[in-house]
């Protein structure tokens, strides 16, 4: 780099004072004011928004659909970056892009989606009817929203990196004889251990803050089908704001700690790479 | 080994990986979206277009469209600053700084939105100064396209870092001997260099945003015709049952943001060869 001339080092700290200030105002800020806010009135009020029935209901259901969403998502990421990475065939570009779509898709439409596919106007209907199986308006149906918009993340995470490892170790492995789970064992996995974890940490971020296509879906019944962030809106909506931004600092809090355990698994996979 | 003959594949399990593969990404994507379309198919062209084309909708095709492009526009340069700044200098506070950026996607929409409505209200911190001067953010556009820059910026930032890391200071130092100015060395070397991903980062922000929900409904006001986008319609309509006009209006965004999708990865093929140095 050339050397620094006094006018570089007032634009370097021109930029840096720019990018501190959007950063302050746009970031830091919304969440020192849930902070804030949520304490606005003591410890006690605080204390009784977040161990109240309806809230304790709420975080137990987003911790149900973000662990099914991390779960569901895992088996997919493996065997789909499995096929992906180590065969070749017809149709690949394709398969990558339609696993991608779920990003794009508005989370309005991704709940629309299943009340389409399961609703009382879908042909399934009657026959979820029958079988007294209920998906729109109940758990099944926050859960399948909510594998919808986290899909890809894993699968995301992990193709790359098999990608660049190649299929030299694994067809090795096979000549000699191993069996496809030792091969994946002590072969694959090691590789994709960081960014499996990487995966992970995004979609039970993304999983636990969904709110648009889980609102289209969950009929909003309190104690039953409110997740987290649906439980902020209807306190928010109901100009209950000591708690429903003592809700959301439970979230803040979930975030900071993702954001936490993504920097130390970016940092230790660097490493080992 | 008779299998592996067959196929010619020595690497086991690619019958048990694809089934599971195709499987899975059927039953939670490809049949629940063809449902949209399933349904659509069913009404009538004239009930699809007067669906599609009422002034209400139409109103909030035009909020939704502006405010997300305006946010990109904000997040285009905003993104680039901040890459520049996070990839070419040392300052303290740095790493934070860096591992700020992905609040976005770490928080929740619904939080973001009721903290930046409280900040931008007339009552708020942020709000407070401005209605001073006359200028109400919660409950305009500009409210909008706030929560949309703080959904955004992630992204452009994310995408145009990679570059500039690889980016090879030896022609910047070559012009700068040579005598060329710094504003000049940008233009020139730097931005040609990291134009495909700033693209790429405006486009997944924009796409993003068109279908944003969560951070938009509490700060919008949600005023038909005036504050009320896209997805707010749709949901609007599901209350109201009609779920013939919430489909097709679902199909026309659906396209939309297929569309860009389709243009950045038209625009990320040539990042990508920028970034594995092959050009």
């Amino acid at each position: 780099m050339h050397e620094e001339t006094k006018g570089s080092k007032i634009l370097k700290w021109i930029l840096i004072g720019v990018s501190l200030l959007f950063v302050v105002l746009m970031l830091v800020l919304p969440l020192v004011t849930v902070i804030t806010e949520a304490l606005k009135s003591g410890w006690q009020v605080f204390w009784q928004a977040v161990s109240d029935e309806y809230t304790v209901d709420a975080i137990l259901l987003t911790l149900e659909a973000t662990g099914f969403a991390v779960l569901i998502n895992t088996v997919f990421g493996v065997f789909a970056a499995w096929a992906i990475t180590k065969f070749r065939f017809k149709g690949k570009k394709l398969l990558t892009t339609l696993i991608d779509l779920p990003v794009t898709v508005s989370p309005v439409i991704a709940g629309l989606i299943f009340v389409l596919t399961f609703g009382r106007q879908s042909p399934l209907y009657p026959v979820l009817q029958a079988l007294d199986i209920k998906i729109i308006f109940a758990v099944p149906g926050i859960i399948l929203a909510t594998v919808f918009v986290t899909f890809p993340f894993i699968s995301r995470e992990l193709i790359p990196v098999l990608e660049s490892q190649g299929t030299d170790e694994e067809e090795a492995a096979a000549l000699m004889g191993a069996k496809g789970t030792t091969i994946f064992r002590k072969i694959t996995f090691p590789h994709i251990k960081w960014a499996f974890l990487y995966g992970v940490v995004l979609c039970a971020a993304r999983a636990m803050g969904e709110f648009g296509a889980v609102s289209v879906i969950s009929g909003h019944l309190r104690g039953k089908t409110n997740t987290l962030p649906l439980h902020v809106e209807i306190l928010f909506n109901e100009f209950k704001y000591v708690p429903a931004f003592a809700v959301s600092a439970i979230l803040v809090i979930m975030a900071v700690v993702i954001l936490i355990i993504r920097s130390v698994v970016e940092y230790k996979g660097k490493k080992e790479s | 080994m008779k299998k592996r003959k067959k196929t010619k594949r020595v690497i086991p399990y690619f019958g048990l990986s694809m089934g599971v593969t195709i499987s899975m990404l059927s039953v939670i994507v490809l049949i629940p979206l063809a449902s949209l379309v399933i349904y659509t198919a069913q009404m009538s062209w004239q009930d699809i277009w007067e669906a599609i084309t009422r002034s209400r909708v139409m109103a909030s095709y035009r909020v939704s469209f502006l405010t997300a492009l305006a946010a990109s526009a904000i997040n285009a340069v905003m993104g680039v600053i901040l890459a520049w700044v996070l990839v070419r200098y040392k300052f303290p506070f740095k790493r934070i700084l860096d591992g700020m950026i992905e609040l976005p996607f770490a928080l929740p929409t619904a939080v973001a939105g009721i903290a930046l409505t409280s900040l931008t209200a007339d009552t708020g911190i942020i709000g407070g100064f401005f209605s001073k001067l006359g200028i109400s953010i919660a409950y305009t556009p500009i409210g909008i396209t706030v929560a949309l820059v703080f959904i955004g910026i992630p992204f452009v930032v994310r995408a145009v870092q990679p570059v500039l890391e690889k980016l090879d200071p030896v022609y910047e130092e070559a012009a700068g001997v040579m005598g060329a100015s710094r504003v000049r060395i940008f233009w020139k070397i730097i931005f040609p260099e990291i134009l495909p991903s700033v693209l790429t980062g405006f486009g997944l922000a924009f796409g993003r945003c068109l279908g944003e929900y969560g951070s938009v409904v509490f700060i919008a006001g949600n005023k038909p015709f005036e504050t009320e986008i896209t997805p707010l319609v749709i949901m609007s309509e599901l209350q109201e049952y009609d779920y013939a006009s919430a489909t097709a209006i679902a199909l026309v965004m659906l396209v939309a943001s297929f569309l860009v999708l389709f243009l950045v990865n038209l625009v990320q093929a040539r990042n990508t060869k920028i970034l594995t140095g092959g050009r």
